[in-house]
């Protein structure tokens, strides 16, 4: 989901960026209160913000026959809702972006956009509609990080058609194309990243019931040391 | 965690398998089987708009491929490094709390 340093034209990357501004500093201001409101909040945000670090350092291969990786945003979004992964996620690319030359900062704004700003909304929205309707907290996890990653991919392909439509089949042709490089390759992965988030949940039910029950994950009185996870 | 849990168990095993099947069932394919989709965008555009010029680069680049995955290892690395440190800060919470709650009844593993 990098788009190269670069790799697309200044209108276009300065579009995103003027697009994904406003996201990661209503993020900034949604991080400072969370954590002012409750200071003990501070530690499990930096444990989502290590999920995205390591998640976002796998390349794993995949059926395609090429690599890729997950992007660990689903886990902070569905803790702390959306915003704040903006911000979380703009570190972790901005990281990749200076040491790793992975992305670049001229496609920042849309990189941010995809995996800081798409992904963690879908998450957060999956995860809040399939609570809704009674699903359980395993199933509304794994469907919620499972989609953010794929989301996330779409948006990079979406992005890609958009800057290099097909010379002969235009914006659809290149849709087509990018999204099956990207897209096709990140099912598996959207799969792996679902369940690790499914794990990761299930052990901070156990060691962090109170934590959880504060941010509304469990709703449960009694902690269990059983997650009821189906 | 005394004791993993099962379902934990099944869990990571599934993503394990996920990850290693294309490796074992040979998926890879042409010149540099199991490349990056990034640098697979990045081809595919080179080859339909030859004429595009990058009109920005890398403020740093790592010298070589060895520094590249050692600066990946270190972003894994500093993540793993918290989550372990906050599972285990978290668990003592947990067994400290239940241990204060003097009613014999111990909420931990």
């Amino acid at each position: 989901m990098h788009i190269a340093e670069g790799y697309l034209p200044p209108v276009q990357a300065a579009a995103w960026f003027a697009v994904s501004t406003p996201f990661v500093i209503h993020g900034a201001r949604n991080l400072v209160q969370q954590v002012r409101a409750n200071p003990d909040a501070k530690l499990l945000l930096g444990a989502a913000g290590a999920f995205t670090f390591v998640l976002s350092a796998l390349k794993i291969p995949s059926v395609t026959g090429s690599c890729s990786h997950p992007t660990g945003v689903g886990l902070g979004a569905i803790l702390f809702r959306a915003p704040v992964m903006s911000v979380l996620g703009t570190i972790v690319l901005l990281f990749q972006a200076l040491l790793l030359a992975h992305g670049g900062l001229s496609t920042l704004g849309a990189n941010v956009f995809s995996m800081a700003i798409v992904g963690p909304w879908v998450a957060f929205g999956v995860y809040a509609l399939i609570r809704r309707f009674g699903g359980g907290l395993g199933i509304s996890v794994f469907f919620a990080a499972a989609l953010a990653d794929l989301a996330t991919y779409c948006v990079t392909s979406a992005q890609l058609a958009l800057a290099f439509p097909d010379p002969d089949s235009g914006f659809v042709g290149a849709l087509a194309k990018f999204g099956s490089i990207f897209a096709v390759t990140q099912i598996p992965l959207a799969i792996s990243e679902g369940l690790l988030t499914v794990l990761v949940v299930r052990l901070l039910v156990r060691v962090s019931p109170q934590e959880l029950r504060r941010l509304g994950i469990l709703r449960r009185p009694a902690p269990t040391t059983q997650g009821a996870v189906a | 965690m005394k004791s993993f849990g099962r379902t934990n168990l099944l869990l990571l095993l599934a993503v394990v398998a996920l990850a290693v099947a294309p490796l074992v069932l040979g998926l890879g394919s042409g010149e540099e089987p199991f490349a990056g989709a990034d640098a697979l965008a990045e081809e595919a555009i080179v080859n339909d708009h030859p004429d595009y010029e990058p009109w920005f680069s890398s403020i740093y680049e790592p010298p070589s491929g060895e520094i590249e995955s050692a600066l990946f290892a270190l972003q894994a690395a500093l993540g793993a490094g918290f989550l372990g440190y906050y599972f285990g800060v978290a668990r003592t919470r947990q067994r400290l709390r239940g241990e204060q709650s003097a009613t014999g009844e111990k909420t931990t593993d």
